[in-house]
């Protein structure tokens, strides 16, 4: 019996969403009265054991050439492999983009039921149900797995991490590798940048910046936040920004803990990508905004004015000059 | 080239979602139901536009729905499908609907398998890859682009904060987003067309479901908006950092 948690790395490094699902997944362990174990696949620059910290006592580690990359075939033959020699019960992906590849894979080659996009920890006083996001962000639906292994993946942000004490032991697991049938013949990263799941605080901006060359103010108040930077359909329609910024149905679903709207109207299209932020500030001259519903906290004003200003509060309040 | 397309029945994005039945139920009230955007948009478009490069593709669309799927799949249809599966079921466990695909997949021996990255109403994301495994083949989740030369397919698809390019033999199955292609409306000649292209309707092979709905919940109603004044922008930030703790 264990609870296994799939690590999700780039280029080395553990992604953020895989602490949110060790510490989750390490929390189900305990609920369960079983140990939480992790799995990485592929070469790490970092020092495996330290993850211990967030709960699991084990890790097993798969390294190969052929593992840098993924492939959704290969990738789901050795967590099965890895799953089936631990007898795992519950198995934790983040629900992040290579969540969303090898998850379902693994379900059918397990027979193990899958809930995708979770949002709490299991109950388990009758059976085994899961709280998941459903109809966009608008709703929610407990869902019971009703086979003996579980395959979790949980939504980026929607579990905090939970660092603690602790040191896991690191093996390295010999499975069999198949050969790759997808070969990537490149990668691409914007340097320098938050990505837009991972962001805590994302700030985006529409059609009220009026055109690309005024989203300096905008590009300001993302960097004194850290924030991930974002856009509405129409702006990236545009190529006023780039299409990756755009957030919404169509566009990316995010989840961060303040989403900063800055002369966007709020159409539905536009909240149901980001209506599962935990704070929502709009900004925008029209009171009339639909998005004002949607909000926390709002101010009906000109964003030229109110922006710069906004940055420079919170430089003071940071601290930096 | 014979390409498989699969199509999803969701809510209209602006339906409002309620449920009945102590919770168990959605509330259909009402609905107006689309072809799943994702589904429509990306991978049918894109299977559409590789129609048009090579005129001997075939393209199949399957749907898992009861008689009230038709309006959709007539659509999907209308927008450039050559012929439809409907799979007379309402089920919506996906180990279930995958199976289900599955078995028309492999029946119909296609190259490609497109899907969207997700339905609308029950985001799970799962389809694509359930139907990749059921086949054995490879699987590309979150596709941006898709282009062809002749059993080579180059994919790019969605990482973390930037994009990544491979090349697979096919067949293969791709789950479809933004990028893949530009949104399309129906024309005359294709709903006209639409009403005498074959629509088949089978009975699902007996399989099971793996999970199922206990409850449906809405969220809490937000607690209306705080509005702050503009010349007073000191006050929002004292808010966020004191009140909501977000900075």
């Amino acid at each position: 019996m264990s609870v296994l948690i799939f690590i999700d790395t780039a280029e080395g490094h553990v992604k953020k969403a895989s602490l949110e699902a060790l510490s989750y997944g390490s929390k189900i362990a305990e609920q369960l009265g079983t140990i939480a174990e992790g799995i990485v696949l592929g070469s790490v620059s970092e020092e495996l054991s330290s993850l211990g910290k967030y709960g699991v006592k084990k890790i097993h580690h798969v390294n190969a050439d052929s593992l840098n990359y993924l492939d959704t075939q290969v990738y789901t033959n050795v967590i099965a492999q890895v799953a089936q020699s631990g007898g795992s019960d519950v198995i934790v992906f983040s629900n992040n983009v290579d969540g969303k590849a090898i998850a379902p894979r693994l379900s059918i080659r397990l027979k193990a039921g899958l809930v995708s996009g979770a949002v709490g920890l299991p109950d388990t006083t009758n059976g085994f149900v899961v709280r998941k996001n459903v109809f966009s962000g608008k709703a929610f639906a407990n869902v019971a797995i009703n086979t003996p292994v579980k395959i979790i993946s949980l939504n980026p942000n929607a579990y905090k991490i939970v660092a603690g004490e602790g040191k896991a032991e690191v093996v390295s697991f010999s499975a069999n590798i198949d050969t790759p049938k997808v070969k990537v013949i490149n990668t691409t990263k914007a340097s320098g940048e938050v990505p837009l799941t991972e962001a805590e605080i994302v700030v985006s901006a529409g059609r009220g910046l009026k055109g690309p060359e005024n989203w300096k103010i905008v590009e300001d108040l993302a960097h004194v936040l850290h924030a991930g930077l974002a856009c509405s359909r129409p702006v990236a329609d545009a190529h006023w920004r780039p299409h990756n910024e755009h957030v919404g149905q169509t566009g990316i679903a995010i989840a961060p803990n303040l989403y900063i709207a800055i002369g966007i109207s709020g159409a539905i299209q536009h909240l149901a990508g980001v209506n599962r932020s935990k704070v929502i500030v709009v900004i925008n001259k029209d009171p009339e905004a639909p998005f004002f519903k949607a909000a926390d906290y709002g101010i009906v004003g000109d964003a030229f004015e109110v922006v710069p200003k906004l940055t420079e509060a919170v430089k003071k309040l940071r601290g930096v000059t | 080239m014979k390409i498989l397309v699969c199509i999803s029945k969701t809510p209209d994005t602006t339906a409002k979602i309620a449920f009945t039945n102590n919770n168990t139920k959605f509330d259909t009230n009402g609905v107006q139901w689309i072809i799943n955007p994702y589904d429509e948009w990306y991978a049918l478009v894109r299977a559409i536009e590789l129609k048009e490069a090579d005129s001997s593709t075939i393209i199949h669309l399957v749907t898992i729905g009861a008689a009230d799927a038709e309006p959709i799949i007539r659509k999907a249809l209308a927008l450039g499908g050559d012929e439809a599966i409907r799979v007379n079921s309402d089920s919506t466990d996906s180990f279930y609907i995958a199976s289900q695909i599955a078995e028309i997949a492999k029946q119909g021996n296609y190259d490609i398998v497109f899907t969207g990255k997700e339905t609308i109403d029950y985001n799970g994301s799962s389809i694509g890859g359930m139907v990749a495994e059921f086949l054995d083949l490879p699987y590309v989740a979150l596709a941006t682009k898709f282009e062809l030369s002749a059993t080579k397919a180059t994919i790019t698809r969605e990482i973390e904060g930037g994009e990544e390019i491979c090349e697979v033999e096919l067949p293969i199955v791709v789950s479809c987003q933004k990028g893949m292609a530009e949104a399309r409306i129906p024309n005359m000649r294709g709903i006209m067309s639409a009403r005498t292209k074959p629509l088949k309707v089978v009975e699902p092979v007996a399989t099971e479901s793996l999970t199922s709905i206990n409850s449906f919940e809405l969220p809490p109603p937000k607690a209306g908006v705080k509005l702050v004044p503009a010349d007073n922008v000191e006050e929002l930030v004292r808010l966020l950092h004191e009140e909501a703790k977000a900075i």
